[in-house]
């Protein structure tokens, strides 16, 4: 009755994304490097504007986040899911079009970004175009996930796959709701959200990216993989089934807790609060029930790289989560927010939690992919203390800096003055930090190294054309069968309905009710009619080409646009940001880290000819400054042609251009240009009409001033 | 409400949405049995010995119950 099947998982996809995982990651690792330097000495851009710090910063963090964790993940999860369900994979086909189209969207974003086409908003940068790329990459990958699920031969469905589950399902809602964009050329686009809308939406996938795409996925893996490397059943079943469980109900609400203290709603910063708070519980539960499964075999961290990498990596998850709760209470995110101290925060995550975990997994996998040893534990090792070494001097340096600027630029004296009124000076204080950041991350790209080269010599001293592994189970409903008489394939195929059904309904509602309501929201003439009730005033043609340069060049990479109210930020900056001054600001940019000093206010502070000096040479006018030159906005010239096209778009968004605004946007724009240069020459500044620098400087002069 | 904030009109929907369709998996889950057991799954992913083609290798018996 029982019947054995034996059949062969698909081992080849999983080496193909561990490859990939490793080539990635040191893609990430050397951008990081690079940029991290850029931070200590500005002038390493030499320059060139497809290296400058604004651009290549989010070539790191998606290469980090995409192409390397992503890869990582893939592995992880095609070889275990596999095994722990005892079926291959569902489709052969679908699995290398998933790991060709993955690694074409991680090419394509290395060919954009530098080029400075980019949506502007944080960890979602990539346009459009790659945008629904991804999507049909994604769910190819869910499709082949849910049907291997349903073809499993074992019935319980092992917890490690139910974090894979919920990676897929909420990483598409997310990812789809928050690319909504509008295009204006065959790359760029415009945002269908504006302002605080985009800023929620934005944080509502920013902050659930990391707890879907760097979490749940690696809390998976951590599930398969401890056990599997200390032989050892994770120490409490039950405990994972509720870690799981509480942590997919809580994480998504936690979004606005990278808005504190800002213009948005106090109700909406509290609920996001109160909900990072409760994330402390199930976070710990999963970190304790990680480190508690290496119990009784404490010895093998002595002895095996993998249970060191592994074990490490946990102890880091177990920090991060503990931070991420504290971080989003509002008077530690007054300090916190806009420094280093996140970058920190983010980079013990990446490099302790994900990074390790990745190595961890692949000095497990390599061996058993290739059918051989690794080809030397010792060198293991050493990757292992000079890797702990990197993060131990990157986060030492990074939470340094980020909590001395964070006190210095909140520091007020008793006679109600701020104590370092120059920004600039909380930067030139951090400065010498950043050189031990870049010494760290050296140190961690070096360990790195030192595992490529083991990888290598493993895979080359191994057997040629290692093949699948084999394996044999029995079908479960054929065991059921004997018990229960209404089993049979019928019964198999009604069994699992309802979890694709769970899967699609939330896939469907998701995206099928943002469709039908966003552009509701974003292009109803109630809307326009409000605009124009609370006579708010849309950029201008030239305004809009120069915001476009400032999202190009990443400007919100360093500048924040949203004073808080906070004492330090409104005797530094002015009054409080209001969300009506950024209604028409698609992207919004409010930016998440202040390595220069505000902008939101920044407007008609100083004269045309600061911003044209400043912009050419920030040190003239800003001693200390790490700004680098922008010395080609003075040479190329504004796309005129397209800001009928561009103004077009935003009118059908719902901002109240009137058809004559559009057709004379693009003469607007010249006569304004003309102006703002005549201007400039009458102090003695050489510029041409069609120079960038007049749209930048024409929107600089503008913000702070939409009423 | 506040202008501008119409948003939350469909991300609290989406994220209830959302927590819904987590709900009735785990409801799925649940009736379906899959933590009648909360011993065996945790000691049975251990008992999966590899073997690249070569059958001797496998202990066919007790691996998938």
């Amino acid at each position: 009755m029982q019947q054995v099947e034996r059949f062969k998982y698909d081992d080849g996809i999983v080496r193909k994304f561990t490859i990939a995982t490793l080539a990635w990651a040191l893609v990430a690792f050397l951008a990081g490097i690079y940029i991290a330097f850029e931070m200590a000495y500005y002038k390493l851009n030499f320059g060139v504007p497809y290296i400058t710090f604004g651009r290549l910063r989010p070539l790191h963090t998606n290469a980090a986040v995409f192409a390397f964790a992503g890869n990582a993940i893939f592995a992880g999860i095609y070889y275990s899911m596999q095994r722990v369900l005892k079926t291959r994979l569902f489709s052969d086909k679908i699995s290398k079009f998933h790991f060709w189209g993955w690694q074409l969207i991680i090419v394509s974003a290395a060919l954009t970004l530098p080029f400075g086409f980019t949506q502007g908003k944080e960890y979602a940068e990539l346009e459009w175009p790659i945008d629904i790329a991804i999507t049909v990459v994604w769910v190819a990958f869910g499709y082949n996930m849910i049907r291997t699920i349903l073809q499993r031969r074992v019935k319980h469905i092992y917890v490690a796959v139910w974090f894979y589950i919920a990676t897929f399902v909420t990483v598409a809602v997310l990812h789809v709701v928050n690319s909504l964009s509008i295009p204006f050329s065959l790359i760029k686009s415009y945002p269908v959200y504006a302002g605080v809308s985009d800023a929620l939406v934005q944080w509502w996938y920013g902050h659930n990216a990391v707890a879907f795409f760097l979490t749940t996925p690696f809390l998976g893996l951590m599930y398969y993989f401890i056990p599997k490397s200390v032989n050892r059943p994770v120490y409490s079943y039950r405990l994972s089934v509720v870690h799981f469980w509480t942590l997919v109900f809580i994480y998504i609400w936690a979004g606005p807790h990278h808005l504190l203290n800002t213009a948005v709603p106090d109700w909406a910063q509290t609920v996001g609060m109160a909900f990072s708070v409760m994330l402390w519980i199930p976070s710990w539960g999963g970190m304790i029930n990680g480190l508690l499964t290496i119990r009784g075999a404490w010895d093998k961290v002595r002895t095996e790289p993998v249970v060191k990498f592994l074990a490490v990596a946990t102890i880091f998850y177990g920090m991060a989560t503990f931070e991420g709760p504290l971080l989003a209470i509002k008077s530690v995110s007054e300090i916190g927010h806009y420094t280093d101290w996140i970058i920190a925060h983010v980079h013990s995550g990446a490099l302790g939690w994900n990074g390790f975990l990745s190595f961890g997994m692949i000095y497990y996998l390599v061996p058993k992919l290739w059918n051989t040893e690794l080809y030397s534990k010792r060198l293991a090792n050493v990757h292992f203390w000079v890797g702990t070494l990197g993060i131990l001097l990157y986060l030492i340096a990074i939470y340094t800096a980020g909590i001395t600027q964070g006190l210095m630029l909140r520091e007020v004296s008793d006679a109600g003055r701020l104590a370092y009124p120059d920004f600039v000076s909380s930067v030139t204080r951090i400065i010498p930090l950043y050189w031990i950041r870049g010494v760290g991350g050296l140190c961690y790209l070096g360990g790195f190294i030192v595992m490529l080269y083991n990888v290598r010599m493993t895979v080359k001293l191994a057997a040629k054309n290692p093949g699948d592994t084999e394996d044999e189970a029995v079908p479960y409903q054929a065991k059921e069968s004997t018990a229960d008489p209404h089993g049979g394939f019928s019964h198999r195929i009604l069994e699992a309905a309802p979890m694709v059904l769970t899967v699609l309904v939330v896939v469907a509602i998701g995206t099928g009710s943002l469709i039908s309501l966003a552009p509701m929201f974003a292009s109803s003439s109630i809307v326009e009619a409000n605009y124009k009730a609370q006579m708010l005033k849309p950029y201008t043609a030239l305004e809009l080409a120069g915001r476009d340069i400032y999202v190009r060049e990443g400007c919100y990479t360093c500048h924040s646009q949203m004073i808080r109210k906070t004492v330090s930020d409104v005797l530094r900056f002015g009054n409080p940001s209001t969300i009506e001054e950024s209604v028409f600001d698609r992207p919004f940019q409010w930016g998440s880290r202040r390595i220069g000093p505000d902008l939101a206010r920044v407007g008609s502070k100083y004269p045309d000819l600061w911003h044209y000096r400043h912009m050419m040479n920030p040190q003239e006018v800003v001693n200390g400054s790490i700004m680098p030159s922008y010395g080609w906005l003075f040479k190329d010239k504004i796309d005129y042609a397209i800001l009928n096209k561009k103004l077009d778009v935003m009118k059908s968004l719902g901002v109240p251009y009137s058809e004559n605004d559009v057709e004379t946007a693009e003469d607007r724009a010249r006569s304004d240009a003309a102006k703002i240069a005549e201007g400039l020459r009458a102090d003695g500044a050489q510029v041409k009409d069609d120079s960038e620098i007049l749209a930048l400087i024409s929107y600089l002069q503008r913000l702070g001033g939409a009423k | 409400m506040n202008f501008g904030m119409e948003i939350v009109w469909w991300l609290v929907p989406a994220a209830l949405a959302m927590g819904a369709g987590f709900l009735i998996a785990f409801i799925w889950s649940a009736r379906n049995g899959q933590y009648e057991d909360l011993e065996t799954p945790a000691v049975r992913i251990l008992f999966e010995e590899e073997s690249k083609n070569k059958k001797e290798q496998i202990d066919a018996a007790g691996r998938t119950l």
